[in-house]
């Protein structure tokens, strides 16, 4: 019995119904509870939105407050809004990987390094009764030190006075860079100026803590200890997508009334 | 073991033959998991139900593996009841999923799982390896839930997340020890753990296996 059991076609038959029934298993799953994951990976976008927006209240249904919020689909080669498709479904992350729907970076002024940019984004606007803006959230992403970083940052009305920047998506070191999603990291960036007098982007990740003395205190935010190239990696990107690359030009409008 | 009662093999992993404290078998995710309860509980319940499964099916075909490839099936095992609890994970409990991150699939490295799978569930009948898994699980369980109790209380001055000390930065008393909040605090309580264990228990205590000599002058001196 136990020659029989060890021999060659009865171990391969046995590894072969193992993987079949296991992969059957697994993929079973994933595929009848991938509809709920969704879900999840939606809300907990909208959750962050409303949280870096500073609208987030706890015990209220995240998709009864998101109705203050209004998607609203930019077209960055314009940087004008646009009705090319629906912005609640577009999903920027896979466009960004067609050569359709996107365009290859120059690397010289890729700084970000996303290497490719989709030709749309989508953009979150919070109104108030007059129809006037209150605050807009533009969604970022750029490559820290091992994985490229997801997330928003919202804008005062003004356009250029930081409401809150945070992370939804990333692998950075938890502890060194992953403190990119520490609250009292977040906080800082609150209430700084991205844009200069003239209007061109000014913000920086500096050591050494911000003097808060100093006449450039509210161009700059404190860099995250032990993470000096997620840092760079966060300030590059909020650079980027500023700029006239980036959101720079749909900023222009919006402020000019005419986006 | 072998002829074990089921009671036996069911509560034995608790105190008598507790995996973290006796075996100091998957030490890694009690560090990681235990800053708060919410998170340790999931973690827990992931475990248990991972080793009891893993048990039950490994045990059903047990008769059936070849052994030049059994640790390799045990495994494809472990890992798909591993990939198909973290699914689940994601789609009922997002946020503490999120939380527990890549620790759900560390299950699969979890040296109780597969230990168990090798010492129990390949020379015992079916429902006998379940109870066994779970038996492992609540001994897993109970030790962690101890470490989060603390390590949440006086680390960050809530249990469940529910505010029992009220802390000094909300305007309360209580100094939070931030020590509890980092990894290494998760030893100093296992440490603890074991001692108390093995001072009730005294068949737990293992013999020295050297006896430390005075290495200085001084210390001879001293002695």
């Amino acid at each position: 019995m136990s020659s029989k059991k060890e021999s060659v076609l009865r171990t391969l038959t046995v590894a072969l119904l193992v993987c079949l029934v296991c992969s059957v298993v697994v993929s079973a799953a994933a595929v009848a509870l991938k509809p709920v994951q969704i879900t999840n990976q939606l809300q907990d976008k909208q959750r962050n939105i409303l949280q870096i927006a500073g609208l987030y209240k706890e015990g209220v249904s995240v998709q009864e407050q998101f109705k203050q919020v209004t998607p609203r689909l930019v077209d960055l080669r314009t940087g004008e809004f646009s009705d090319a498709t629906d912005p609640l479904t577009y999903d920027q992350q896979k466009a960004s990987k067609v050569p359709e729907t996107s365009q290859r970076m120059d690397p010289k002024v890729d700084i970000a390094s996303i290497r490719r940019q989709a030709y749309y984004s989508t953009v979150y606007v919070v109104e108030d009764e007059q129809g006037e803006i209150e605050t807009v959230i533009l969604p970022i992403h750029g490559y820290g030190l091992w994985s490229t970083l997801y997330g928003f940052m919202a804008l005062e009305s003004d356009l250029k006075t930081v409401v809150g920047l945070g992370f939804y998506q990333h692998a950075e070191t938890p502890g060194l860079g992953g403190e990119v999603d520490n609250p009292s990291w977040k906080k800082q960036w609150t209430g700084k100026v991205v844009y200069d007098e003239s209007g061109d982007v000014d913000i920086s990740v500096i050591k050494g803590g911000v003097d808060n003395n100093s006449p450039n205190a509210e161009h700059q935010v404190d860099a995250l200890a032990g993470a000096t190239l997620t840092s760079r990696g966060v300030e590059n990107l909020v650079r980027f997508w500023l700029g006239k690359d980036g959101f720079g030009e749909f900023l222009d409008h919006l402020r000019a009334g005419e986006a | 073991m072998a002829n074990a009662s089921a009671k036996q093999v069911l509560f034995d992993p608790i105190f008598s033959n507790n995996p973290i404290a006796l075996q100091i078998l998957g030490i890694c995710s009690a560090l990681a998991v235990t800053t708060s309860l919410n998170v340790t509980l999931v973690m827990c319940i992931a475990l248990t139900s991972v080793t009891a499964l893993s048990n039950f099916f490994i045990s059903v075909v047990r008769n059936q593996i070849p052994s030049s490839i059994r640790m390799i099936v045990q495994m494809v095992i472990i890992a798909s009841l591993v990939i198909v609890v973290d699914q689940v994970l994601k789609a009922y409990a997002y946020g503490i999923s999120k939380q527990l991150s890549v620790f759900v699939g560390l299950i699969i490295t979890n040296c109780i799982v597969m230990g168990r799978a090798e010492a129990f569930a390949m020379q015992n009948p079916p429902h006998m390896s379940f109870l066994d898994g779970i038996g492992n699980g609540l001994g897993y369980s109970f030790i962690l839930i101890c470490v989060a109790t603390v390590r949440e209380l006086l680390g960050a001055g809530s249990l469940f997340g529910i505010e029992i000390l009220p802390v000094v930065s909300a305007g309360g008393w209580y100094q939070p020890n931030g020590l509890l909040l980092l990894p290494p605090s998760a030893f100093f309580i296992i440490g603890l753990l074991i001692w108390g264990l093995r001072s009730w228990k005294t068949d737990q205590v293992e013999a020295a296996e050297f006896k430390m000599a005075p290495q200085t002058r001084a210390m001879k001196e001293a002695m």
